[in-house]
C-alpha cells in the first residue's frame, strides 16, 4: 500500500508541476460558470429548481469534458516512462506493474475529482446564489461529482492502455484523440442514425438500452439524468434514460473502471524495457 | 557459501540474432567483476536478464538464490542503468524518497544519500537542471538504498569527470567491503582495471575471457614494445648493433620482442652503455589486451 501511495504522490507532484492541476481545474470552472450563465434561460417553466438545470447541462458537458481531461492526463503514463528511460529501472524496484498503474491512477483521478468538484461547485454556487430553491439540487450534485470520477477513472485506464499498446507519446496521443472521438462524439451519432432509420421498432428498444450500458459514457450520462429526474430538460440520447433501470447504468459505470484498470495492467505487462 | 549470482549456459535469441550463446559465470559476496564488450557485445542484455527485466531462452539464471525478477530478488538487487534518467519535474531529493518508499525505507534518508555522493547542494533542484555527471549520481545514490547484496550497474562511470571517477570507485569498494557483489560493464578497460577482481570479455554473445587482470595479460601473451633514443652521433652504429629494430623518423628506435625475450634483450641495449641516450619499456596496454580478445572471434 505504501508503494501505492509513494507513487501517488510522486505522480501528484508531478502533474503538478507540469500544470495539470491548473489547467484541469480552470477549463472545468470556466465551462461550468459558461453554462451556469447560459441556463439560465430555460428556468421557470419546466417547473424544477435552477440547480437541476444546471447539473443537466453539467452532465452533457462532463460527458465530453472529463474523458478528454482524463485521456489527455494518462496517455503519457507508461510512453512517457519509456522515452524518457525511466521504466528499465523503476521495473527492477520491488514494485509490481499493477501497484504502478494504481498510484498513477490515483493520482490522476485525485486532480479529476479537484477539478469537477472545483467546477461544478462554482456553477452550483450561481445557481444557490440566483435561486434559494436551488438547494434541493445538492444531492444531485453530490451523484455528478463522484460518477464523474467513475468516468473519468474508466478513461484515465483507457489511456494508460494506449500508452502502453503504443509505447511512444506521440502514438498514444493519436489513439487517445482517436477513442475520445469515437467512444464520446461517434458512438452517439451512430445510436442516433440507429434509431432513425429503425422507427422506433425492436432494434430501437432491445439494442439500444444495450448500446448505451456498453459505453461507460452514455452510461454516466443515462444514470444522472435518470436519477435527477431530468430527462425532460436532456433530450437526445439522453431521452432513453428512463428506459434503463437506475441499479443497470449505476452497475456499468462501476464495473468500467475495473475493466479498463484490468486491460491497462494486461498491456503494461506486454511492455518490455 | 552459495553465490550471489550465478549464470549457466545462458542463451538469449532475438529472433535470427544469438545476443548470448551459453554464457556461464558466478559471482561471490564480496566480489567485483567487470563485464566488457563492445556496443551490441551482449554487456545490456546479460544485464536485463539478471534484473529480470527480459526472460532468457536456455541455461539457468539465479539471483541471490531466486529467480531474477521476482520478488525476493527485486527487494536485494539494485540497478543503475546506462544513462540514468529520471522525471526532470522532480528534485533530487523527492527522486529518492520515492526510490527509499518503493524500497519500504525511510524516506527521511534520501538527503544522507545524496550526501554520499555529494549532491546535497543540488538536492531540492529539479532533476531537470542536472547535469549529465549529476544524473549518474542521483541514480548511484539510489542503488545505495537499504544494502543491496548484487549491484548491476551499467556503464557507470560514463559522463563522470575523472575525480567523480575517483569517489564512484571509492563507494564501490565500501559497499564490497560490507558483502555487496557487483557487476558492472564498461567498454573502456583502463577505467575498470585496478578496481574490479574479474574481468569478463564478452564478444558477440560469447565470453571469451575470464580472470583477474594479470592472468589475461599473461593468457594474451602480447608483444612488449621498447623505444630506444640513440645518443647524439650514435644512431648508426645502434641501428646495426640492433638489426631487428625499426628506425622512425624522429630518431627513435623501436623493437618488438615477447615476454621471453624481453630481459635478454634489455641486456643486450644496456651492454651499448653510451650510445643509448635513453630506453623506454611499454607493455601491452589495457587496450591491446581487450582489442585481443575480443577480436579472436574474427571480428
Amino acid at each position: 500500500m505504501n508503494r501505492i501511495l509513494a507513487t501517488a504522490a510522486s505522480e501528484f507532484r508531478i502533474a503538478f508541476r507540469n500544470r495539470w492541476v491548473t489547467i484541469a481545474t480552470a477549463m472545468m470552472v470556466l465551462f461550468a460558470l459558461v453554462l451556469a450563465a447560459a441556463g439560465s434561460a430555460p428556468t421557470g417553466d419546466v417547473g424544477v429548481d435552477r440547480l437541476s438545470v444546471t447539473i443537466a447541462s453539467l452532465t452533457s458537458l462532463a460527458v465530453y469534458l472529463v474523458p478528454l481531461l482524463a485521456l489527455l492526463m494518462s496517455f503519457d503514463a507508461v510512453a512517457g516512462e519509456v522515452e524518457r528511460g525511466t521504466l528499465p529501472l523503476l521495473l527492477t524496484y520491488p514494485v509490481s506493474r499493477l501497484q504502478v498503474l494504481l498510484g498513477k491512477l490515483i493520482a490522476h483521478s485525485a486532480i479529476l475529482a479537484l477539478a469537477v468538484t472545483l467546477g461544478y461547485g462554482a456553477a452550483a454556487l450561481v445557481a444557490v446564489w440566483s435561486d434559494p430553491k436551488a438547494v434541493q439540487g445538492l444531492g444531485s450534485l453530490w451523484r455528478l461529482i463522484w460518477t464523474s470520477v467513475l468516468l473519468g477513472a474508466t478513461f484515465l485506464c483507457a489511456g494508460y492502455t494506449l500508452s502502453a499498446l503504443a509505447r511512444r507519446p506521440s502514438g498514444a496521443a493519436g489513439l487517445a484523440i482517436a477513442l475520445w472521438l469515437v467512444a464520446v462524439v461517434l458512438y452517439d451519432l451512430a445510436l442516433l442514425a440507429l434509431i432513425v432509420s429503425d422507427g422506433g421498432g425492436d432494434l430501437t428498444t432491445q439494442a439500444l438500452p444495450i448500446a448505451l450500458l456498453a459505453n461507460p459514457a452514455d452510461a454516466f450520462r443515462v444514470f444522472n439524468l435518470a436519477a435527477a429526474q431530468a430527462v425532460a430538460i436532456a433530450g437526445g440520447i439522453g431521452g432513453a434514460a428512463d428506459a434503463i433501470p437506475l441499479w443497470q447504468s449505476a452497475t456499468s459505470l462501476a464495473l468500467w473502471p475495473l475493466v479498463a484498470l484490468a486491460l491497462a495492467v494486461a498491456a503494461f505487462r506486454k511492455v518490455t524495457p | 557459501m552459495t553465490p550471489t549470482l550465478k549464470i549457466s549456459q545462458l542463451t538469449k535469441r532475438f529472433g535470427e540474432v544469438e545476443a548470448l550463446q551459453a554464457v556461464s559465470l558466478s559471482l561471490e559476496a564480496g566480489k567485483r567483476a567487470a563485464l566488457l564488450g563492445h556496443n551490441g557485445a551482449g554487456k545490456s542484455t546479460l544485464m536485463k536478464i539478471v534484473l529480470g527485466l527480459i526472460p532468457f531462452d536456455g541455461g539457468e539464471v539465479s539471483v541471490c538464490g531466486t529467480t531474477p525478477g521476482s520478488p525476493a530478488a527485486r527487494s536485494q538487487v539494485a540497478y543503475l542503468p546506462e544513462n540514468a534518467a529520471f522525471h526532470p519535474a522532480l528534485t533530487g531529493e523527492e527522486q529518492l524518497r520515492h526510490y527509499l518508499a518503493l524500497r519500504g525505507e525511510n524516506p527521511k534518508l534520501a538527503m544522507d544519500l545524496l550526501a554520499r555522493v555529494g549532491l546535497e547542494k543540488a538536492a531540492r533542484r529539479r532533476i531537470g537542471t542536472y547535469s549529465k555527471g549529476m544524473r549518474q549520481r542521483v541514480g548511484l545514490a539510489q542503488t545505495l538504498i537499504g544494502h543491496p547484496r548484487l549491484l548491476v550497474l551499467d556503464e557507470p562511470t560514463s559522463g563522470l569527470d575523472p575525480v567523480s571517477r575517483r569517489d564512484f570507485y571509492n563507494l564501490l569498494d565500501g559497499l564490497s567491503a560490507e558483502g555487496t557483489a557487483i557487476l558492472l560493464s564498461s567498454h573502456v578497460l583502463t577505467e575498470v582495471e585496478a578496481r574490479t577482481d574479474t574481468i569478463l570479455i564478452l564478444s558477440g554473445g560469447k565470453l571469451v575471457a575470464e580472470g583477474t587482470l594479470s592472468a589475461l595479460r599473461a593468457q594474451a601473451a602480447l608483444p612488449v614494445n621498447m623505444l630506444v633514443r640513440p645518443a647524439d652521433g650514435h644512431a648508426k652504429s645502434l641501428a646495426s648493433a640492433l638489426p631487428e629494430a625499426v628506425s622512425g623518423n624522429d630518431g627513435l628506435l623501436r623493437l618488438t620482442c615477447t615476454q621471453a625475450e624481453k630481459l635478454p634483450l634489455l641486456a643486450r641495449i644496456s651492454a651499448l652503455g653510451a650510445g643509448v641516450a635513453d630506453l623506454d619499456v611499454i607493455p601491452p596496454s589495457l587496450e591491446d589486451i581487450y582489442s585481443h580478445f575480443s577480436r579472436r572471434d574474427g571480428q
